[in-house]
């Protein structure tokens, strides 16, 4: 407050001008945020045949569920929020145990291959296969057309890694050093020593592999296509779209529509939209204050 | 850092021998994690024998005819290949640019805000967007930009536009698109490590500026800029490598038929030929290619950011 007040005294009438333009520009900034989400959920509470009208802007104009009701009752749907849910719970929860584990390991001060242990995961940042190899390799293990495809490949990575590890190094030595006066050994350390005092940064990566279950669909796509109890929220919410996506360019220029392929109403793609992004959002207020911390302590410090 | 310190009599008093008794249980669960990596991360890498190779399932990877070079020659007199690298390069230059800058211009704009409510508040709101899926923002953004869309609205309204535009059956439209949609998509979260390097630079150096009677933009331009340099360049290095990379999902996705000359990157090309048509040899070529540009653009940044005395990543 008193800082406000001393700088009004300097504030010169160009400094005005930038206060302005700037709440001005940040207020424009919010709204093209804000916007196209808030027209969706407008949209997707709307009437169908009314909303073909189109003109909808952040309310709707003939309020109706139906849309929803669509969604909810497709099969494909029902079964990709089962999966989805499945994997993203148990796929975050196992992923953090693996990396926090590995990190606690490769910030030991006197582990004897720790730097070694760690230049072998760096690697991994930088030089994959590529998704030809990959693929063949995961038909080979026999991941592919199973759940476990979703879980097992991705559960370990570098950069989660290094997150951990960095927030693991900036906690003081003498927890670990009266823990082992004691007589506690390197795992009773790491279950009841580092992981309480870790609980910022296990939030930060827990909701990073969280978002990334969640929002995944490629893999569904190419690994899972002809398993359809394997399908997730997202490719269901993809193949609902497709169909519009790829015909809004040939429709409007050659002014032919293709007739066999069913276009899904507005409504309803705008309904998929929200609920498939309504988890995020909700449990996004309480985590954010999480990830900001555990980023700018496990990125920016070094 | 820290090594030297550590070295408290606790440390001391246990010999080496109890040491690595104490450590087998990490060495145990460490060789599990190798052993893991291995297999998928490691094995993969020998996949890339396959771009040299005729590679046929039945022969495997070590009983099939090796043919050197034939695929990178098949690619690169292929017309299509060519214009998907184009497509590629110019999209993921489109985009770095783009998102550096926006990154940079917001970060600097926000912390220019003296409201720490609004300062807040403003932050949440710009990187919610991140945590939404291409198949959501893409669903969005084609919402957007359609011809009863908004974008369509006032462009009308301010009498820009004397009728709505078809913007996805032009091909002229695509990539700024593309570019806009990361612009909305990830402005706010690639604008954190920015906002975390001003709030480290020093107050003191603002309070002399103002001393010496500098204006806002005089601070920013001497102060701010200069203080976001070696940030600017490390962020530089670690995403020029991904020019080459210029995404996926959001080509896959906005794409369709008419759009195919401009929409279609490397990622697509490979998920034809290698998924779609089981050419597994010409796909890994493929994505053998685009790693190596992608290696070399990151060790030449590197190297180039080393001669000009600039921070640099190894």
């Amino acid at each position: 407050m008193n800082g406000k007040e001393k700088k009004k005294i300097h504030m010169s009438g160009w400094d005005w001008a930038f206060v302005i333009c700037n709440t001005i520009f940040l207020v424009l900034f919010c709204i093209v945020t804000l916007y196209p989400v808030l027209n969706t959920l407008a949209y997707s509470f709307n009437d169908g045949l009314d909303a073909v009208k189109g003109g909808i802007h952040l309310l709707p104009r003939k309020f109706a569920t139906d849309a929803y009701k669509t969604v909810f009752n497709k099969q494909g749907i029902r079964q990709g929020a089962i999966v989805t849910v499945a994997r993203t719970a148990l796929g975050s929860i196992l992923a953090l145990i693996v990396n926090a584990l590995l990190a606690f390991i490769v910030s030991r001060k006197r582990f004897m291959f720790r730097s070694s242990l760690s230049l072998f995961w760096v690697i991994t940042m930088y030089a994959n296969g590529g998704m030809i190899p990959v693929l063949l390799l995961l038909k080979n293990l026999g991941l592919t057309n199973s759940f476990w495809v979703y879980i097992v490949p991705g559960l370990v990575s570098a950069f989660n890694i290094l997150v951990l590890r960095t927030y693991m190094e900036s906690l003081p030595d003498s927890y670990e050093e009266s823990a082992q006066l004691d007589g506690a050994g390197y795992m009773r350390i790491f279950v009841s020593i580092i992981s309480p005092l870790c609980k910022p940064v296990y939030a930060t990566v827990l909701l990073f592999v969280a978002v990334g279950h969640w929002n995944s669909w490629f893999d569904a796509m190419l690994y899972n296509r002809n398993k359809p109890e394997y399908t997730t929220l997202q490719y269901e919410l993809q193949k609902l779209l497709s169909s519009v996506m790829q015909q809004s360019g040939s429709a409007d220029s050659a002014g032919k529509t293709s007739t066999s392929a069913q276009v899904t109403p507005v409504t309803v793609r705008s309904a998929a939209t929200i609920a498939t992004m309504l988890p995020i959002i909700c449990l996004y207020p309480m985590l954010q204050r999480y990830f900001v911390t555990g980023l700018t302590i496990g990125g920016v410090k070094e | 850092m820290s090594l030297k310190d550590s070295k408290t009599p606790a440390l001391k008093k246990l010999s080496d021998k109890a040491e690595v008794k104490r450590q087998s249980v990490l060495l145990i669960i460490a060789a599990i994690y190798v052993i893991y990596g291995i297999v998928f991360y490691y094995l993969p890498l020998v996949g890339w024998l396959m771009a040299f190779q005729t590679y046929k399932i039945k022969d495997g990877l070590f009983g099939s005819e090796f043919v050197g070079l034939k695929w990178f020659k098949f690619l690169f007199s292929d017309a299509t290949f060519v214009r998907v690298v184009r497509n590629t390069l110019a999209m993921g230059v489109l985009n770095l640019v783009s998102q550096t800058v926006t990154a940079i211009a917001f970060a600097i704009l926000l912390s220019e805000v003296r409201n720490v409510l609004g300062k807040k508040l403003v932050q949440t709101i710009s990187y919610l967007p991140h945590f939404l899926s291409w198949i959501v923002v893409t669903s969005i953004v084609h919402e957007a930009f359609s011809t009863s869309g908004i974008i369509n609205e006032v462009l009308v309204n301010l009498h820009i536009l004397s009728k709505p535009i078809s913007f996805f059956s032009h091909t002229q439209y695509f990539w700024p698109i593309v570019a806009i949609s990361n612009v909305w998509k990830e402005t706010g979260w690639n604008a954190i490590i920015y906002l975390a390097t001003i709030s480290s630079i020093d107050p003191a150096l603002y309070e002399a500026a103002a001393m010496d009677g500098a204006g806002r933009w005089q601070k920013i331009k001497h102060i701010t800029l200069p203080g976001l340099r070696s940030t600017i360049i490390i962020l530089l290095i670690m995403n020029i490598g991904n020019v080459i990379n210029a995404g996926f999902e959001v080509q896959y996705l906005l794409g369709n038929g008419l759009l195919q000359s401009v929409s279609q990157t490397i990622d697509i090309y490979v998920l034809n030929y290698g998924v779609g048509k089981m050419n597994y040899s010409i796909g890994t070529a493929a994505g053998l290619f685009k790693t190596f540009v992608s290696m070399t653009l990151i060790f030449l940044f590197n190297f180039i950011a080393k001669k000009t005395g600039d921070e640099r990543l190894f």
